[in-house]
């Protein structure tokens, strides 16, 4: 198990909003988490990633605990967060960024090399800032910048949000190639169909829990699912 | 017309040290979200430590030495004094800085008492002049515009071009995404006022010829040094540099036209002026990320 999560619980204030989450990824899997807003998926991996403080529970990356580490020492376990809006460095190069994703990474020169090589659109713009991108370069850059660090668990908090269709199929097909090259990913998505296709397994997270959890192509025609979370076919289960 | 030119030249040479303040400012505004308010305090001790170190050291040694003390310091007073307080308001951290400021004038009355002190003169002394253009200068002039030109280029250098350098810059720009990268903006916040502190030395030790080094020179400069950081635009170390030499030319200058015990109001009222019309500075743009809270 490549990282573990075991009833977690975490909040801002006083206010809980994972309520005792446990899931686990295994090595080479894509596995991701469908939730609508609000549901709390954003918290528990902020909270996964060490940007928010655990309240209880484990969360283990390779079975060791790393509850309580700050966050810049996640990379050390090989795991990496591309974060919501994909928070870039704005006012520095697309260069710059992928330097600094690398800031761990003494053989970072040649891992930009294959970040241009899987995003070549990103080698033209090398030298442009990071804010002046269309939205799908940026993401693209996020990711890039994520996997110049070489991580082996690659979490991705909405990479879909706020992208064309025709983005949003570039950046689904970027993640499978990305498990071919042995990269496993945890994939939180709003996105459910996106996500079911390339996913092998899949949670549900509803109110701070996780209310359901399978096989992907299992989770596709669960009715429950498809009520919530597919829109498509709501009239043909339900009327 | 030659008095004019003398004008300029006191005008930069103070300019440049208040300069090197405001940049302390950016270095720290711009990875903490702090003013710190003790940043002449930097250039008062750099100052008496090195007169202290000078009577029994080479000069050179001395502002060495001294540069590397206080910038121990400042790393000191970081993590003693913030790190711990990360939770607090922006608010809260800038009233400390003011207290430490106070806290800090007293220890260098007790240590070094009120007299006014000075290093001698880096090379040939009060008499000596160099003729540049016409007007006649101290050669140490020469060395505070050499010493602040250096500072300034290779301060850029850093941030431009070094791995750290954009660390610093990626904590400023977005320190979250900095920390997920892998850096520790804990430890960057603590080499943040190291540099500051390090530098406002050094401009206290290429100074102290001329301007002299006395326990309570620390607040003029911080408020000097703050208005030519504000003239600039917060946040831009480089606009830190020119935002200084105008408070130090218009402060120069405004002698022909005020009487010189008014000088001071010169920089509060562009300060004013600044604050009023144009908080952005004259490079920042206008945001709400200027005002952030971190």
């Amino acid at each position: 198990m490549l990282l573990q999560v075991r009833n977690l619980r975490c909040g801002y204030g006083s206010l809980e909003i994972v309520k005792g989450v446990s899931l686990h990824v295994d090595a080479g899997e894509i596995v991701t988490l469908l939730g609508a807003n609000g549901a709390g998926k954003t918290s528990l991996l902020r909270a996964i990633a060490g940007l928010l403080p655990v309240w209880s529970g484990d969360i283990r990356v390779n079975l060791r605990s790393v509850v309580g580490e700050p966050p810049w020492t996640r990379i050390s376990h090989a795991m990496m967060l591309v974060p919501e809006g994909r928070q870039l460095f704005g006012d520095m190069t697309v260069w710059e960024n992928l330097l600094l994703g690398g800031y761990h990474n003494l053989d970072r020169k040649r891992a930009i090399e294959d970040v241009y090589e899987r995003f070549p659109h990103l080698k033209g713009r090398s030298r442009q800032l990071a804010g002046t991108l269309s939205g799908g370069e940026q993401q693209m850059l996020a990711l890039g910048r994520a996997l110049v660090a070489r991580p082996r668990l690659l979490l991705l908090d909405e990479p879909s949000l706020g992208l064309a269709p025709l983005m949003v199929r570039e950046v689904c097909n970027c993640i499978k190639r990305l498990k071919e090259d042995g990269v496993t990913v945890f994939l939180v998505e709003q996105n459910a169909v996106a996500a079911l296709e390339i996913a092998d397994r899949a949670y549900v997270m509803e109110t701070g829990e996780i209310i359901l959890e399978g096989e992907a192509a299992d989770l596709v025609t669960n009715p429950e699912v498809r009520r919530a979370y597919l829109g498509k076919g709501y009239k043909e289960i339900w009327e | 017309m030659v008095q004019a030119l003398q004008y300029f030249f006191s005008g930069i040479t103070v300019g440049s040290v208040y300069a090197i303040v405001a940049i302390g400012f950016n270095i720290i505004y711009s990875a903490t979200g702090v003013l710190n308010f003790a940043q002449g305090e930097f250039v008062m001790l750099g100052g008496m430590v090195a007169i202290t170190l000078a009577s029994f050291l080479p000069v050179p040694v001395a502002v060495a030495v001294a540069v590397a003390i206080v910038t121990l310091f400042g790393c000191g007073l970081e993590l003693v004094f913030f790190r711990r307080l990360r939770s607090h308001s922006i608010l809260h951290m800038i009233i400390i800085t003011i207290g430490l400021s106070i806290v800090i004038q007293e220890l260098a009355l007790h240590v070094w008492d009120e007299k006014v002190r000075s290093l001698p003169y880096f090379t040939g002394n009060e008499a000596s002049s160099v003729k540049l253009l016409g007007a006649a200068l101290s050669p140490q002039v020469i060395w505070v515009l050499g010493t602040a030109a250096i500072v300034v280029a290779l301060l850029q250098l850093f941030y431009k071009r070094t791995l750290y350098g954009r660390a610093m810059r990626a904590c400023s720009s977005n320190p979250e995404a900095a920390m997920l990268v892998g850096i520790n903006t804990g430890n960057m916040r603590t080499a943040a006022f190291g540099l500051s502190a390090g530098l406002g030395a050094l401009a206290g030790c290429v100074i102290s010829p001329i301007s002299m080094t006395h326990y309570e020179m620390g607040p003029g400069l911080a408020i000097k040094g703050f208005a030519a950081a504000v003239l600039g635009g917060l946040g831009n170390p480089m606009a830190a540099v020119v935002g200084g030499l105008m408070v130090g030319l218009i402060e120069a200058f405004s002698v022909s036209v005020i009487p010189s015990a008014f000088k001071d109001v010169a920089a509060f009222a562009i300060l004013l002026a600044m604050l009023f019309l144009r908080p952005h500075g004259l490079f920042g743009r206008p945001s709400g990320v200027s005002v952030r809270e971190v």
